[in-house]
């Protein structure tokens, strides 16, 4: 695999054992609400046997320790990575896709997939690939035309066309 | 033989020219989404399932098992020409056919590498066809604490068998658990973990889980690392493919070798990653061109793929027999059976023969087909991976958008799907296992209902796990595997270990 490097400098961004910890927090956090929750259920044995919280619950306390475990290694562990997590060009090659991936879902339930999916490829093409708009209108046209055949007319799933409806003249 | 007469049957069963058909087209999918970066086995049967809605259970499982094996094919085509793993697997394939890839030898390393694939295969579902009939009969003397002890070994084993933190792997585990909590408690009908929230009244479905994990998860990891693909481009031409036929025999030992190995990981939930660096590992110790792996020995592709494929192929013995997937990619088949109505276990054998033994026919026929199809498609997949990664990027995204949508037609599906994408990104970056969340998401409500009907059974006397040979023995397996990384801890101190040099580098998959 190749990868673009960018080795001029030292990397800088937040160490990769101050994520670990965070993502061991939000586990713990997680772990004390499935108890907490519950708990409210039931976790206890009711008269019709196990309540509806009772294998809950040690889910839940295996979720709260396994995320102290993680967070005790990540803060005091001996082998604790400080390494970069995720440097700048990298969280903004992730990101350049995770940001418009967002618009892309909410446009989905504004436009329908089909509507949605060729503005989406287009503009990612346009934007981030640097292709003409002729290039990138035809392929998304292209895309969403084989997604067509192979969902409703040969495999017979029809797609959200949300409000535009753009295949109401076909009859699907 | 009863389970020849079966298999005949099976074949009958299968050989219409529409199953046929399907076939092509799932080994063509298949090979695609294996070829394509961010489109695993597992996720790429996920968004394929709500395809086969309509078909007939036998026509589904069949073009879902044929995605199947295209997907295993297809990981050795980037692995040889672009020394790109298309799936973890396919790493160790890496070591030795891109290097015989670039000096020249791309036609012979593709032909070893999917030959080699179909006899691993070949040997797991002969496996398959005289085994599990046998355990599911086995299995039918199972009660609820049995059946709990066999899923406590599944997932003890992931504790065990895993190279990482292991309470990484619990906690993703417990994770799969409570997210296959939430939504109806199917005993009582009260509502658990939904917070007052209707929609999450359905639970989360795993099928959304798997495509955000593995679909944008893979993406963003791609998109992270900054792929640039420089490779080979190949052409098989029959001469080359006869040629490599000829030679591929003095291997065999190293082919059964690998085999086992496979068969075992893929039984086991240890996976077909493991398998093959496991199998690459110990043809490099034994193999009289040892020193030479790495260069572009033959024998360092026949290694990694045969018992990659044995592996993915043998994980549907568990699914098949017990309803316990080896695989997340044999769980999200398993899902596909349970969407069809059909229960997976021991009892599939007895009253859906005619499905079974059709699967398992086409496992056969599928491979043979899955065969043909790469020696004779390699140019055109290998053309694919030249299309830029602006291009391939957006529309993964769109299909695994679709993939989510048509599991429930819920727009909601289509948030948690990102939602489980960015969990898929931090978990791999931060060494978390995938599978063991994937596999608790699926099976969570069937271990908690047998764990909850053998607590009924004992008045909540937990000893209940030991109260015969059968149940205490699978029971004391799995507590030595769960806490094996302690013993081996303590076994170190009292014993100094030799370094292990075929390690795993993931942890299961």
């Amino acid at each position: 695999m190749e990868h673009d490097e960018n080795s001029d400098g030292p990397r800088t961004g937040v160490a990769t054992n101050v994520v670990e910890a965070v993502v061991a927090l939000i586990l713990l956090a997680v772990g004390l609400v499935v108890i907490i929750e519950s708990q409210r259920l039931g976790s206890g044995w009711t008269s019709d046997g196990p309540g509806s919280g009772y294998f809950p619950f040690y889910i839940g306390v295996i979720i709260a320790i396994s995320g102290a475990g993680v967070l005790y290694q990540a803060l005091l562990g001996k082998d604790r990575n400080t390494e970069v997590f995720v440097d700048s060009v990298q969280l903004k090659r992730v990101l350049s896709v995770l940001l418009p991936a967002v618009v892309y879902v909410l446009g989905i339930s504004l436009l329908g997939l089909y509507v949605a999916s060729a503005v989406y490829i287009a503009l990612f093409m346009v934007l981030l690939g640097k292709y003409s708009w002729v290039k990138s209108v035809i392929a998304a046209l292209a895309v969403n035309t084989l997604f067509f055949f192979m969902f409703e007319v040969w495999f017979k799933v029809p797609l959200f066309k949300g409000a535009l409806d753009p295949l109401r003249f076909l009859g699907y | 033989m009863d389970e020849i007469s079966a298999l005949v049957q099976g074949f009958s069963v299968i050989l219409t020219p529409m199953n046929i058909g399907l076939m092509f087209v799932g080994i063509i999918l298949g090979v695609l989404i294996g070829v394509l970066p961010g489109l695993g086995g597992a996720n790429g049967v996920a968004i394929l399932l709500p395809l086969t809605f309509t078909m007939s259970p036998t026509s589904a499982i069949i073009m879902l098992s044929c995605i199947y094996w295209g997907a295993l094919f297809g990981g050795a085509i980037t692995s040889i020409l672009f020394n790109i793993p298309g799936e973890p697997w396919s790493v160790a394939t890496t070591f030795d056919g891109y290097p015989m890839a670039q000096n020249g030898n791309a036609g012979a390393a593709l032909t070893t590498a999917f030959t080699s694939s179909f006899i691993g295969a070949l040997l797991a579902v002969i496996m398959i066809t005289f085994l599990a009939p046998l355990v599911a009969k086995f299995a039918l003397k199972f009660g609820s604490p049995e059946f709990f002890a066999v899923y406590l070994l599944t997932f003890c084993s992931f504790v065990g068998m895993g190279k990482g933190s292991p309470f990484k792997i619990l906690g993703s585990m417990a994770l799969g658990f409570a997210l296959a909590s939430v939504g109806m408690d199917t005993v009582t009908g009260q509502l658990r973990l939904t917070f007052g929230q209707a929609e999450l009244m359905r639970g989360f479905d795993f099928l959304i889980a798997v495509i955000g994990l593995f679909g944008i998860g893979e993406i963003l990891l791609s998109m992270e690392e900054g792929l640039k693909f420089s490779g080979k481009s190949a052409k098989i031409d029959p001469k080359i493919v006869l040629q490599t036929w000829k030679q591929l025999p003095q291997y065999w030992v190293t082919s059964l070798r690998s085999s086992l190995i496979g068969i075992w990981m893929g039984i086991t939930p240890g996976g077909a990653t493991p398998a093959s660096f496991m199998a690459y590992g110990l043809a490099k110790k034994m193999s009289k061109r040892g020193s030479k792996f790495g260069t572009g020995e033959a024998e360092g592709v026949v290694a990694p793929e045969t018992a990659a494929h044995a592996a993915g192929t043998s994980a549907l013995l568990p699914m098949l027999a017990l309803g316990i997937p080896g695989s997340p990619t044999a769980a999200v088949l398993l899902g596909g059976l349970l969407i069809w109505g059909l229960q997976p276990g021991p009892l599939l054998f007895v009253e859906q023969k005619d499905f079974v033994w059709g699967l398992i026919a086409s496992m056969y026929l599928g491979n043979i087909v899955g065969l043909i199809v790469v020696l004779s498609t390699v140019p055109l997949f290998a053309s694919i991976l030249r299309i830029p990664f602006s291009i391939i990027a957006p529309v993964i995204i769109v299909i695994c958008a679709i993939g989510a949508y048509t599991v429930h037609n819920a727009m909601l599906d289509i948030w948690f799907m990102l939602g489980f994408g960015v969990v898929g990104y931090l978990f791999k970056k931060l060494d978390y296992p995938l599978a063991p969340l994937v596999l608790a998401l699926v099976l969570g409500d069937k271990a908690e209902d047998s764990f909850r009907q053998a607590m009924l059974v004992s008045q909540g006397d937990v000893m209940i796990m030991f109260s015969n040979p059968l149940v205490g023995g699978i029971t004391t397996l799995a507590l030595v595997l769960l806490f094996w990384p302690l013993i081996s801890k303590v076994l170190a101190i009292v014993k100094p270990k030799k370094q292990d040099e075929f390690a795993v580098e993931r942890p299961v998959d």
